[in-house]
């Protein structure tokens, strides 16, 4: 699987904001139209307007798919918002979900049988397809495959899938790496004001030379 | 860096280059004693560690294969990653907190003050926190802990603010920054605290102690010290009047080679420590190396874990600054009244949203668990570390069903936990919850154990040759030239961080080893 940024040698995007906790760069799953040639294709825009949109290249994004189909990837990142229903987390992180099981099943044809057949039991147990069902239906569909294989994968997969990437940090305020930045000794690691202040004894000042 | 001969059967082969084997290594080198520590881990830097917590996790973690068993919530969570240890030169010192504090007097005799406990294999150790005091005392100069030797305390973060604002409502009286070997102020040629936020990724600055940029270029200095990094040890070899003469391991380019010694000790943590023994059972020690009382292995402890984690109205931002940024000590004293033997530390704690996802509720899944994902930058963190109680059959064993990369049987680790541990847990987890609610917490979450960080007791020191593995000085009650010189040696835990205990013992063993090979006793 190719992700590779439609805007080539795009610069650092914005300086670190601390207090929203947004990161430099923004890694979409923005793939090249022109050289597809895979089994299926997700694609999506950006809210426009959105703190992620601002950071993005562009707001378009799409991720071609190795393996499996476009239905079968959508399934997923359905499941994937199913497991982990976060409003502010676009469609582009549940896009990295199916990516990363996508590229499970491109080399193992064991997972890939596997997965197939859990996104089958998804869809049909959905009446047709999974990812126009309710959400009550969802969480009930989900729930009753847990202790599968399918299930433990997907679930699996979602913790570094979701987690494990600039929008999520974006998302969630967490900066990452701080080193870069001098850390924080002289960046707010003691900003906290709605709650009165240790004596000196228990959190003597910092030294700064 | 010297060079010796894999013939060259003068040397002191230390095999682990962590808090026990590297200090070890520096302090013998220190009196000129010739060693050659064995790392089965590669070499990393300041410069090569990675603000990044999954791939410092693969830079740094003992990935190698490993079994659990038993009831503890580990073997479900994380069946194939029992501990979370660290592979590389300077061992997990590299990932430790840096968290310093001595164990308390009753804690080196808990049989006699705690009783017996049923279910437990209590035993007093065979020394005393005096014998201890003046190694305590240059464990603290050595590794530059915090409030003591005049040193300031580090500078609480927003963390460490939540912490103190509830436990002092609370009515708890020792709270503060604790006793950290992290630079508060420059000191011995390292700078002081960034407040990265990364201490667990290894440390960036070089502010928190670590062996990997301490105690092994000291050595280095000498002259008398040579590290091999990426050998593997699998075996302790022995002639026929049961002194052991050398070792066999897998050298960085997977080839075999044995390096002769006089003097071999051991410092692999708690579980590989053990499991070499276990390997290197001859017909002369069937049942492996020093394990004449049959105690390879068994009282494995890990101490008594669990974290809680608080949503507030507002922020916190509890990632930035120092990982372990505080302590409460009130709950650390032996009062039964609470229901429970032994006590218990709680010490601020922080993951980044990676860990977070992966640790907060292990399995979890839905919109509770993404609720507490959308707070994350609203949340504190605290950690709960307590003595657990050594049981025999919680162990370390060879899986003879399963080989490692060497064709060896891997550990299985099995461990159930005390109804002790049980009491005291949710006894901490309450106080936990306490501490938060009264800074204001509009939600608490009981996060259960880690993947064990502290690895303790399955080689434990005894005064009798039945009760343990080694003597006071960490010499294997069976074998005169082998050593342990980790916390596998603990006969029981304490209930703080070993790391400290670690380091004293291991001043302490190279003073032993020194005396002993002048006298030619061994």
């Amino acid at each position: 699987m190719r992700v590779i940024s439609i805007a080539q040698d795009s610069p650092d995007i914005a300086g670190c904001e601390e207090d929203s906790g947004i990161v430099r760069k923004v890694n979409l799953p923005l793939a090249r139209r022109e050289f597809l040639k895979g089994s299926g294709l997700l694609l999506g825009t950006l809210a426009s307007g959105s703190m992620l949109a601002t950071l993005a290249p562009s707001t378009a994004w799409a991720l071609e798919l190795k393996k499996l189909s476009t239905t079968e990837g959508q399934t997923l990142m359905a499941m994937g918002r199913t497991l982990y229903p976060h409003k502010k987390l676009p469609d582009a992180v549940y896009a990295l979900l199916a990516k990363d099981l996508d590229g499970k099943a491109a080399g193992d044809a064991g997972a890939a049988k596997m997965l197939q057949d859990g996104i089958a039991w998804l869809n049909k147990s959905a009446g047709g397809d999974f990812a126009k069902a309710s959400e009550k239906q969802r969480e009930d569909i989900v729930r009753s495959m847990e202790g599968t294989a399918f299930f433990g994968t997907v679930r699996g997969q979602c913790i570094t899938s979701l987690y494990d990437n600039d929008m999520a940090y974006a998302v969630f305020g967490y900066p990452g790496s701080a080193w870069e930045k001098g850390g924080y000794i002289t960046r707010g690691f003691q900003d906290l004001k709605w709650l009165p202040e240790p004596s000196k004894e228990a959190s003597p000042p910092p030294f700064l030379g | 860096m010297a060079k010796f001969d894999f013939s060259d059967d003068s040397v002191v082969v230390v095999i682990g280059s962590g808090a026990g084997g590297g200090t070890l290594a520096n302090e013998l080198c220190q009196k000129g004693i010739k060693v050659v520590v064995l790392e089965a881990g590669a070499t990393q830097s300041s410069a090569s560690f990675i603000n990044d917590e999954w791939k410092s996790f693969v830079q740094l973690a003992w990935l190698d294969t490993r079994t659990t068993s038993g009831s503890w919530r580990v073997a479900k969570d994380f069946a194939g990653l029992p501990s979370w240890i660290c592979k590389t030169v300077g061992g997990t010192t590299t990932h430790w907190a840096g968290a310093s504090l001595r164990f308390q007097e009753h804690e080196f005799r808990v049989k006699s003050v705690y009783g017996d406990v049923p279910g437990a294999n209590l035993l007093d150790w065979p020394i005393t926190l005096k014998d201890l005091e003046p190694y305590y005392a240059k464990a603290e100069y050595k590794m530059g802990v915090t409030r003591t030797n005049g040193i300031p305390g580090l500078p609480g973060n927003n963390n460490f603010k939540v912490m103190h604002a509830g436990a002092t409502k609370l009515g708890y009286k020792e709270v503060h920054t604790g006793n950290m070997a992290i630079n508060s102020q420059p000191r011995d040629g390292r700078g002081r605290c960034m407040q990265l936020g990364f201490c667990f990724q290894g440390c960036k600055s070089g502010a928190k102690w670590s062996t990997l940029y301490t105690e092994i270029p000291k050595a280095e200095a000498t002259g008398n010290f040579e590290i091999r990094p990426q050998s593997h040890v699998t075996r302790i070899e022995h002639n026929a009047s049961g002194k052991v003469t050398g070792v066999v391991y897998f050298d960085k380019d997977g080839k075999e080679q044995r390096q002769k010694a006089r003097i071999i000790c051991v410092a692999g943590n708690s579980i590989e420590t053990p499991r070499l023994l276990l390997l290197s059972a001859s017909s002369m020690f069937k049942d492996g190396l020093a394990n004449s009382s049959g105690q390879v292995g068994r009282n494995y402890m890990r101490h008594m874990t669990g974290s809680v984690y608080a949503a507030f109205k507002n922020p916190v931002h509890m990632y930035k600054g120092t990982t372990m940024a505080g302590i409460i000590r009130d709950e650390a004293g032996h009062n039964p009244n609470r229901g429970f033997v032994g006590g218990y530390e709680m010490e601020t704690l922080s993951l980044g949203v990676p860990f977070m996802a992966a640790f907060l509720n292990p399995g979890g899944w839905g919109a509770d668990f993404a609720w507490w994902m959308d707070h994350y930058t609203n949340l504190a963190g605290m950690w709960l570390v307590g003595e657990d109680m050594p049981r025999e059959n919680n162990r370390v064993t060879l899986n003879t069903n399963v080989k490692d990369q060497w064709g060896n049987y891997v550990p299985n680790v099995h461990f159930d936990d005390h109804p002790n541990d049980i009491a005291m847990r949710n006894h901490a987890f309450t106080q936990g919850e306490r501490v938060y609610q009264a800074a204001g917490a509009i939600k608490t979450f009981r996060t259960p154990p880690y993947p064990s960080t502290h690895n303790m007791g399955t080689s434990r020191m005894s005064a009798r040759a039945q009760d343990g593995v080694v003597n006071k000085w960490g010499q294997t009650h069976d074998i005169p030239n082998l050593f342990i010189s980790d916390g596998s040696q603990f006969t029981t835990g304490g209930a703080e961080n070993p790391t400290l205990t670690i380091v004293t013992l291991a001043i302490r063993q190279a003073d032993y080893i020194a005396q002993q090979m002048t006298e030619r006793a061994i």
